[in-house]
């Protein structure tokens, strides 16, 4: 079923009794010709792809929980590209493209919101290194403005601006920035790949990876073995345990994120605003609430929850950026599991086990790369060659010296 | 997450700073395959879900370094050992 005015209208007509499921609940087949392992954002997008752009449809898509339950619904919305390295600038700017243009690709509302993403910068320092940042971008065709105070606070009016501590001295903007609507982004690549033939596999666990000879022959499940002439992986925060299925070890360590929604406001937060002296983003999402976060925890983890020192953390920031947040009830914090790589990026893949791929490392900034990383991820499944965007994301740039750092902060996975 | 101290007691986790990993062993560098070894050492990890042996060091306190046992998907902590006293076999690589 096609969405438009003209379904939502005969829907409504008729006391909305006749809308359909918007994807089966498939029952696996013995085998496919690809098995995508893990059902989030990331490997629906990558299925979607498949079947889209390389016409392999006789794909399955197997998630061990529902579609949505992962960190494609714990994230805080944030589409970006606002990168520094060659490595990475294209491929987010890609991203970003694809979000641009995803709700009349998939027939999906994903209340894909351009609102801009403000960093603020506190020191001359730091507005050097946003400078820089900015020019990246720009050299590499993506729009920066820097933003000295006034302009700020024209966007801005409620920051606290002569703050002793962190005085704000300006920002670095992109306006084609914003939030999606993150379920919305899982629901509608899960119901445009199955329109395409793609089966979605809800509670079904992978269990073991059947290899023979150095080759990947098929997955072992919850529901039974599924053979495949080609397997992808696509696991997040569980990536490290399903490669060990294989036998490979990973440059990734699981750790928690928390992320924190208010009670509802009037629009009061125009765009995301990100604090450039702590760790602390911000955004209001359309019902009113003011949607949050800070660092990871910082100790591995694969509980989706997270200790109060953190949440402290991340309250202090709000603080010292936005006084008037303490007048606010917080209404909900929750965790994902994320997988923290050595150098902070992210890795697209072959493995040394023939026809098994990996998707992995996306670190807590996985939800902005869906699109692109489904994109990427299918074109090296279809292909057995990376796409140009994803070509740095090599699983053997730790041996090679060839890590892609943003941060500057070494093979240390809690400190990215 | 509570973390018992042998010299301190029990203290909130936000007194430690988190070093990963315990059961890494540097390797020797004069092996003819250093080179790889130096490379899984520095980047490769088995991230368990389950028991994890990591190392802690109590900044905001005693300053001693700690191996933790923790799972990793509760957050329970178990046996806490002072990190000077080898407490099991040195592993290779």
């Amino acid at each position: 079923m096609r969405y438009s005015i003209l379904t939502l209208l005969a829907q409504a007509a008729t006391g909305n009794r006749h809308w359909r499921p918007a994807w089966r609940d498939a029952e696996p087949k013995r085998a496919y010709d690809v098995v995508i392992v893990g059902g989030g954002g990331h490997g629906l997008a990558t299925a979607y792809y498949l079947a889209r752009v390389h016409g392999i449809t006789n794909v399955a898509v197997l998630e061990k929980s529902y579609i949505g339950s992962g960190n494609v619904g714990r994230n805080t919305t944030i589409v970006r590209s606002n990168y520094l390295l060659p490595g990475n600038v294209p491929f987010y700017e890609w991203s970003l493209k694809l979000w641009e243009g995803l709700e009349q690709e998939l027939n999906y509302n994903a209340m894909v919101s351009q609102r801009g993403v403000m960093n603020l910068f506190h020191t001359d320092a730091q507005r050097d290194s946003f400078v820089r940042r900015g020019n990246s971008m720009r050299m590499h065709g993506v729009d920066a403005e820097l933003l000295d105070v006034a302009a700020v606070r024209k966007i801005a009016p409620f920051l606290d601006f002569e703050n002793a501590r962190f005085p704000i001295r300006g920002g670095l903007l992109q306006r084609r920035g914003g939030t999606v609507r993150h379920d919305a982004v899982a629901w509608g690549f899960a119901r445009a790949a199955d329109g395409l033939g793609v089966d979605i596999i809800q509670n079904c666990e992978v269990t073991g990876i059947r290899v023979e000879r150095r080759r990947a022959l098929g997955v072992e499940t919850s529901r039974g073995f599924i053979g495949a002439g080609t397997i992808g992986l696509a696991c997040a925060g569980n990536s490290s345990r399903v490669a060990s299925y294989a036998g490979l070890r990973l440059p990734i360590e699981s750790h928690v994120l928390q992320a924190f929604v208010s009670e509802g406001l009037k629009p009061v937060i125009p765009c995301v605003i990100t604090f450039g002296a702590g760790h602390f983003y911000v955004s209001q999402s359309d019902k009113g609430g003011l949607v949050f976060g800070g660092d990871i925890d910082g100790y591995n983890s694969y509980a989706q929850r997270g200790n109060l020192a953190a949440v402290e953390d991340v309250c202090e920031g709000a603080m010292a950026l936005m006084p008037f947040l303490g007048r606010i009830r917080l209404l909900r914090s929750w965790g994902g599991v994320m997988d923290m790589t050595m150098d902070g990026s992210p890795i697209i893949d072959r493995t040394p086990i023939d026809r098994l791929y990996l998707n992995a490392g996306w670190c807590y900034g996985g939800f902005k790369a869906t699109p692109a990383s489904g994109w990427c991820f299918a074109h090296l499944i279809a292909r057995n060659e990376s796409h140009q965007f994803s070509a740095a994301y090599r699983l053997d740039r730790f041996a090679a010296g060839r890590v892609i750092d943003e941060k500057g902060q070494g093979p240390h996975p809690n400190r990215h | 997450m509570r973390i018992s101290c042998p010299q301190c007691g029990e203290r909130g986790h936000d007194e430690f700073a988190y070093y990963g990993d315990a059961n890494l062993r540097r390797p020797d560098p004069t092996r003819p395959d250093a080179e790889a070894a130096f490379c899984d050492y520095v980047y490769l990890r088995d991230n368990p879900a389950g028991v994890h042996r990591e190392l802690w060091y109590h900044a905001h306190g005693c300053h001693s370094w700690l191996i933790v046992e923790r799972d990793t998907r509760t957050h329970a902590i178990g046996a806490v050992t002072e990190a000077r006293v080898p407490a099991a076999p040195p592993v290779e690589g």
